[in-house]
């Protein structure tokens, strides 16, 4: 391990009457802050298609060597870490800033049926039939779900329930003031795609933040305990809603595989899962995926701790909560999360899924 | 029902969607390694090969998993509708609806069916198989 993650923070969130590109500058003059660096020290920058890298250089008054906007959802922020990794050990840049943000809630631009490009074979297949994407794609992986393992609402209602407990325990949620939930609360919820109701579904809020990466022998000079970058993994593994063979069988157990390989860990050394939880389903189906437990046991998990912030049920997500996950096992690896904080906290694995599942990435980062 | 009446096509999919005038549900075979396929695509994602022909597909399914839409994705959209991944029997799955006065489950065998566009072209859909 050679690279390090020095600067993490968030941008504003929730509904922030401001607009992305500038919540994006927030986010990174905020990371560059607890880094202990400025903007000129900053040669690499990545963000996503939303809002390319291209035109935040331009904002910040770059001129980078190394820059990515892809598209890959939620997952494309723990991909840029392992690319930011490679592209410092390569040489091609010395600082890089991988920042995210999103105006969703203020500008009220979310639809529920998300848009298919004309150019793709699903939207002569699949957006015909007219399903709520994603929601309806995690809606048949839950039913799935619960038809295999002899579960019902109620077990998936308890996820929900756990993040709001941790969302209480953190200012900075959404939800945080919004008193605890009740399974009885999420299944009376209104159903939106079933058996997914309101509740199951992740927040639309704005937010995102930045995080900086540079080698660990200059991050032993700046304010923070370094946070190294011990292994990473990807998967992708479909676009459309019919393409898997199996609901639940799903990227993240070949993406994770690949990240505990590379970081020569295993589950039991993890002291933090942050895991893209934007349903319900995601974190059963997602820690047991991991190896953390086995299939259709992971609704009733209480072991390492999972989405400290209170996650995107009841932190917040603002369309691509990827570089928030980061974010949060950063703080945790590092000490000082006040009443959130998990005592000893050395290893975390964070897992960003984009799409309907579609591509997968896993980054395992260690207190060095 | 409100579906898009312009549902778009190429030059590799239009005579799939041809044969749906004629309520023919077809599926793409590989004259090499045999696979059966869907969507109709230029190469088979079984061994990369691009000998690949339209041929005849059974009527029957089974349900992979089904999901209620309650809220709907646009304004003039009526809820509530059964989206499903349906397997056929050729071993395809679709992303489909399932039609008629019945409760949905996972693993339940259904029958073919057809939706129809205004422009003379139908959608597969599937049903309780009686």
């Amino acid at each position: 391990m050679t690279v390090a993650v020095v600067g993490a923070a968030e941008c504003d969130l929730g509904h922030t009457g401001r607009s992305a590109q500038h919540l994006l500058a927030q986010a990174v003059r905020r990371a560059l802050d607890d880094a202990g660096l400025r903007l000129c020290d900053v040669d690499g920058l990545a963000t996503t298609s939303r809002l390319p890298a291209t035109q935040l250089a331009d904002q910040l008054g770059l001129c980078p060597s190394w820059t990515d906007s892809a598209d890959a959802g939620a997952a494309v922020f723990e991909r840029y870490v392992a690319r930011a990794v490679q592209a410092i050990e390569a040489g091609q840049c010395a600082v890089a800033v991988l920042a995210y943000a999103s105006d969703q809630r203020s500008a009220r631009s979310r639809r529920l049926g998300g848009g298919y490009d004309r150019g793709t074979p699903e939207a002569q297949f699949e957006q015909p039939y007219l399903p709520l994407w994603p929601l309806s794609y995690y809606a048949m992986t839950a039913r799935r779900y619960l038809h295999t393992y002899g579960l019902d609402r109620g077990d998936l209602a308890r996820v929900a329930v756990a993040a709001r407990a941790r969302a209480l325990a953190n200012p900075a949620a959404f939800r945080h003031g919004a008193g605890p939930l009740t399974v009885d609360d999420v299944l009376a919820a209104p159903l939106v795609s079933s058996p997914l109701g309101t509740l199951d579904c992740c927040l639309v809020t704005d937010g995102g933040g930045a995080i900086v990466l540079t080698s660990l022998d200059r991050a032993r000079h700046l304010p923070h305990p370094p946070v190294a970058v011990l292994g990473y993994g990807e998967a992708v593994t479909h676009a459309a809603m019919a393409t898997p063979e199996d609901l639940l069988t799903t990227g993240v157990a070949a993406s994770g595989a690949r990240a505990f390989a590379h970081a020569r860990r295993e589950p039991a050394d993890v002291d933090l899962i942050q895991l893209n939880d934007s349903f319900t389903v995601s974190v059963p189906l997602g820690l047991e995926q991991l190896g953390f437990c086995p299939p259709g046991s992971g609704a009733a998990w209480a072991g390492t701790p999972v989405n400290t912030t209170g996650g995107g049920l009841s932190y917040g997500h603002p369309g691509q909560l990827g570089v928030l996950l980061v974010i949060e096992a950063v703080r945790q690896l590092r000490g000082g999360c006040g009443p959130r904080q998990i005592p000893g906290a050395r290893t975390a694995l964070v897992h960003g899924t984009g799409g309907i599942g579609s591509s997968h990435a896993t980054v395992i980062l260690e207190a060095a | 029902m409100s579906i898009d009446t312009e549902i778009p096509v190429d030059e590799v999919t239009e005579p799939w969607w041809e044969l749906t005038r004629q309520r023919r549900l077809a599926v793409q075979r590989c004259g090499v390694c045999g696979l059966a396929q869907l969507p109709p695509r230029l190469l088979c994602t079984g061994c990369g090969g691009d000998e690949l022909e339209l041929g005849a597909a059974g009527r029957r399914g089974i349900v992979d998993s089904y999901t209620v839409v309650h809220r709907a994705p646009a304004p003039d959209v009526a809820v509530p509708y059964t989206l499903a991944r349906v397997r056929l029997v050729d071993g395809p799955i679709l992303l489909t609806r399932l039609v008629g006065d019945f409760e949905p489950r996972c693993d339940q065998p259904v029958v073919l069916t057809w939706l129809p566009l205004p422009d003379g072209r139908a959608l597969p859909a599937f049903t309780r198989e009686l």
